[in-house]
């Protein structure tokens, strides 16, 4: 396939809200379910190995008309809520056979007991994850609701999930994961050729394809990307964080690199990277999938930093790893995790000497204008610095 | 937090308006936080190591077990807010670089930080250890890594599973004590250099239980008619010592016995609760209020409801620091298995099904009205789902509901009009409704 052609199955995938992906894989198959969840991080492999296709509900971005969701949100909380709600009560969830509902803040927390009261029928779980990295204290822990998870998914299967059916689910993960580390990799060397809108794309459409099919996907993406020259421009290369939960728009990310910046590392979608490398295959599954969790994962907001030393390190990491010469910080407008994160962060590449700008968006903003202006200023001033 | 301790003297405020009506207990009250509030000022020249902790879920009697002298810094912050300190505090972080969109608490305790100064005008020195009891609200660990990442205390994370099935298992409970054992007590250890000695733990367990006994008998008194409390104005100075610093000394006995006592008689002699302008003589609505008060116009908003003879006769807010009147008590037996249980069970640790069933309880109990939301911008951990609270209860019970929108101590979010013609309304629903259940 070519990248254009891709990019545009993609592009369908991320428009259709009505998510037609999933109904057709629940359709080809009699007694296939779905589950969704929601960001920052939950162990697909569980869902996966429960015969079911695990599905990421990241918002409504800018095209959901949000009318009832509105109803059930003050103005001074985030959009995602609201247009997940909007999605469910206008049935557009319907396809789900259950929720999970990830440990990020407590806005998603509520919406989990929220979800218990309109959607009487659904399968619908919190998900908690241990802020202790002690095996026999937090992994003890997260594995018992690791065991829940399992069941209460064996339940809605209807067929148990045995240790061999997850070992496969990981090792079908752990191919996932480096095609994505891959793409990453690509970026960084060629942000030219591989623009952000279509890699954010191309990460999209993991929340609704099979994870078999997403990884195919990913690999033809980064071949074709490679494979049609694109012209190199003198654009800035930025890490851009803070967006691990609600979205910005598309038309947001196309400013950011119309002003002249190469976004050369993220965290869109955190859980596809949210375990560090392969998953171990030999030994208790469960236990091997939080032993990752523990000792291997992605740092963001919603999680505890142990110790001072650990605040920013692997944002400062990234952006040695990933040859950036600036950060961006977009943050939802009212996410607690992200704007209480920031000046920490802010702290951290001070010290460092590594140029920053921030600001907020929403899922649905339409005025793109100041945002370029800002990110083209700061790429102008990123130059200026490198050339001084 | 959402969590309250507030002390009598503040009630005056920078401009008081009228001499101030207390009751008996309430004196008490205030000589034991201007104490802790002095003990917090010399603890470094005596020295003393000072902790720092969240209200709900707080492990005050572990802590006073190492000799703390013990800092919350809810209250402090609550306690800027009354003394309409908190307004500048908030400024002066956002002005550090904290967006104004974030938890007005955590602004405001690190604007305090950074003046040197606690709400008396005392020094308040840097805790030498944060106890990170991460229950009820995501807020509270970005809190304390800020803190931290200022002024580099030690810290020590007690992670508290949330009850999203809706009840406390053993695997929460286990990972609860698991840490306090493994984590807490050994860090609280090496911090303060007193060894840890469990009949001590007992021995303030004992106490708080005698406390908490007292405490709900004075909630529970709002059953009554007349209720002789607010249970939400009033009940904030009713909860301040058993939810702070004090829970498990002798001092918080003493008082919670005095407090009942006043109560009882009050009740015997069928008289209304105290209001900052005086006794409040005919009881016209009782309702039931979810979510935190206002403390920069605490006293303002207060009069809005004992002005049109409004009662609060239960408040979700007064059990963010423990919800003893469904039974829970520090059991001296299992101290620290019942720490655990007691962090695990705030009501903001509750999940929406649970807070909804409490609050139609309430009503249907203390045979309320109605229920009045107080949405709190600050706090997504009681607001974000309030309207769906207001719906779901107003189904269930047939009683009406309202809502309002204010803040916990930034005064820019507190708007009197709009609130007062909430209210206005809110009350004339309430009697139309009578009205016309009368006529059926
Ligand atoms: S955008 Fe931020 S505040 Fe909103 S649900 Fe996500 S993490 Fe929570
Ligand atoms: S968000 Fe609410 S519960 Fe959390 S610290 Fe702020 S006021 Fe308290």
């Amino acid at each position: 396939m070519k990248v254009a052609d891709i990019v545009t199955h993609c592009g369908k995938l991320f428009d259709d809200l009505s998510f037609s992906a999933v109904k057709d894989w629940k359709a080809a198959v009699p007694g296939r379910k779905a589950v969704g969840y929601m960001p920052v991080y939950v162990p697909r492999e569980l869902i996966h190995a429960a015969g079911m296709l695990p599905v990421g509900i990241f918002g409504g971005g800018d095209q959901l008309e949000v009318i009832q969701g509105d109803a059930y949100y003050q103005s001074y909380i985030c959009r995602i809520p609201r247009s997940t709600i909007e999605l469910g009560l206008t049935g557009r969830l319907d396809v789900l056979d259950g929720m999970l509902f990830p440990s990020i803040c407590d806005v998603i927390r509520n919406l989990s007991g929220m979800w218990q009261i309109l959607f009487k029928d659904k399968y619908v779980r919190y998900f908690d994850v241990p802020q202790n990295y002690q095996d026999a204290v937090g992994g003890e822990f997260y594995v018992n609701e690791l065991k829940v998870l399992r069941d209460d998914l064996a339940k809605l299967a209807g067929r148990p999930v045995t240790d061999d059916d997850l070992r496969k689910s990981i090792s079908i993960y752990n191919e996932n994961r480096r095609a994505i580390d891959a793409l990453y990799e690509y970026r960084a060397q060629k942000p030219w050729q591989a623009p952000t809108a279509e890699v954010y794309l191309v990460l999209r459409a993991g929340l609704v394809l099979p994870v078999e099919e997403h990884t195919k996907l990913v690999r033809e993406y980064i071949a074709a990307a490679d494979a049609s020259p694109r012209a190199k421009r003198d654009n800035a290369r930025v890490v851009l964080t803070g967006a691990f939960c609600e979205q910005p728009p598309l038309g947001l990310i196309k400013s950011i690199e119309m002003a002249g910046c190469y976004i050369v590392d993220d965290d869109f979608m955190l859980c596809f990277r949210w375990l560090i490398g392969d998953v171990p295959l030999e030994g208790d599954p469960l236990v091997n999938l939080s032993g990752a969790f523990l000792h291997r994962s992605a740092a963001t907001a919603s999680k505890y930093d142990e110790k001072k030393a650990d605040k920013g390190r692997p944002l400062v990491e990234s952006v040695k790893h990933y040859g950036a010469e600036g950060v961006i910080f977009a943050a939802p407008s009212f996410c607690d995790p992200a704007l209480l994160e920031r000046p920490m962060l802010q702290g951290v590449l001070a010290k460092h000497k590594i140029p920053y700008t921030a600001f907020k968006y929403a899922e649905n903003t339409g005025q793109m204008a100041p945002i370029r202006e800002q990110a083209g200023t700061f790429a102008d001033s990123i130059k200026l610095w490198s050339a001084a | 937090m959402s969590t309250q301790p507030v002390n009598a003297a503040a009630l005056g405020g920078a401009k008081p308006k009228a001499p101030v009506q207390k009751e008996d207990a309430m004196w008490l009250q205030k000589e034991m936080i201007n104490a802790n509030y002095a003990e917090l000022a010399s603890a470094h020249q005596t020295g003393r190591k000072v902790s720092a902790t969240f209200v709900p879920g707080n492990l005050n009697e572990l802590l006073m077990c190492f000799d703390f002298a013990r800092s919350l810094p809810e209250t402090n912050a609550l306690q800027n807010g009354m003394r309409k300190k908190s307004g500048k505090m908030i400024m002066d972080a956002e002005r550090e670089g904290h967006s104004e969109d974030v938890c007005t608490y955590v602004k405001a305790d690190l604007g305090m930080m950074m003046g040197g100064k606690g709400p008396t005008g005392d020094p308040l020195p840097t805790p030498d250890v944060l106890l990170l009891s991460y229950t009820g609200c995501f807020t509270f660990m970005k809190w304390f890594e800020l803190i931290r990442q200022k002024y580099d205390c030690e810290t020590v994370m007690l992670h508290v599973p949330y009850q999203g099935d809706g009840h406390i298992n053993k695997n929460m409970r286990d990972y609860v004590v698991k840490q306090i054992k493994e984590n807490v007590i050994p860090t609280l250890e090496r911090v303060s250099g007193v060894k840890f000695d469990i009949d001590r733990l007992r021995g303030y367990m004992r106490e708080s239980a005698k406390s908490e006994e007292n405490l709900v008998r004075v909630l529970q008194s709002a059953k009554h008619r007349p209720s002789p409390i607010d249970g939400y104005f009033g009940a904030v100075y009713y909860i301040g010592p058993i939810f702070t610093a004090f829970r498990g000394m002798p001092e918080a006995t003493k008082y919670y016995d005095a407090l009942w006592h006043e109560v009882s008689e009050r009740m015997r002699l069928g008289k209304g609760p105290i209001t900052p302008d005086g006794e409040m003589a005919d009881e016209q609505y009782r309702l039931v209020v979810e979510g935190p008060p206002n403390w920069t116009s605490f006293r303002d908003f207060w009069k809005m409801f004992s002005d049109e003879g409004a009662v609060v006769v239960a408040s979700t807010y007064a059990k963010v620091g423990g919800v003893y009147d469904f039974g829970f008590r520090h059991d001296p037996e299992h101290p620290i298995e019942s720490l655990a249980e007691y962090c695990l069970g705030c009501y903001t640790n509750l999940n929406f099904p649970q807070r909804i069933d409490m609050i139609c309880k309430y009503i249907d109990e203390y045979q309320a009205d109605g229920l009045l939301i107080n949405s709190i911008k600050s706090c997504n951990s009681f607001s974000a789902g309030q309207l769906l609270i207001l719906r779901e209860v107003e189904k269930r019970t047939g009683k009406p509901a309202a809502f309002i929108e204010t803040d916990l101590v930034d005064p820019r979010y507190f708007s009197a009009a709009n609130v007062k013609n909430r209210l206005e309304s809110y009350f004339q629903m309430v009697k139309a409704k009578r009205v016309a259940a009368a006529a059926h």
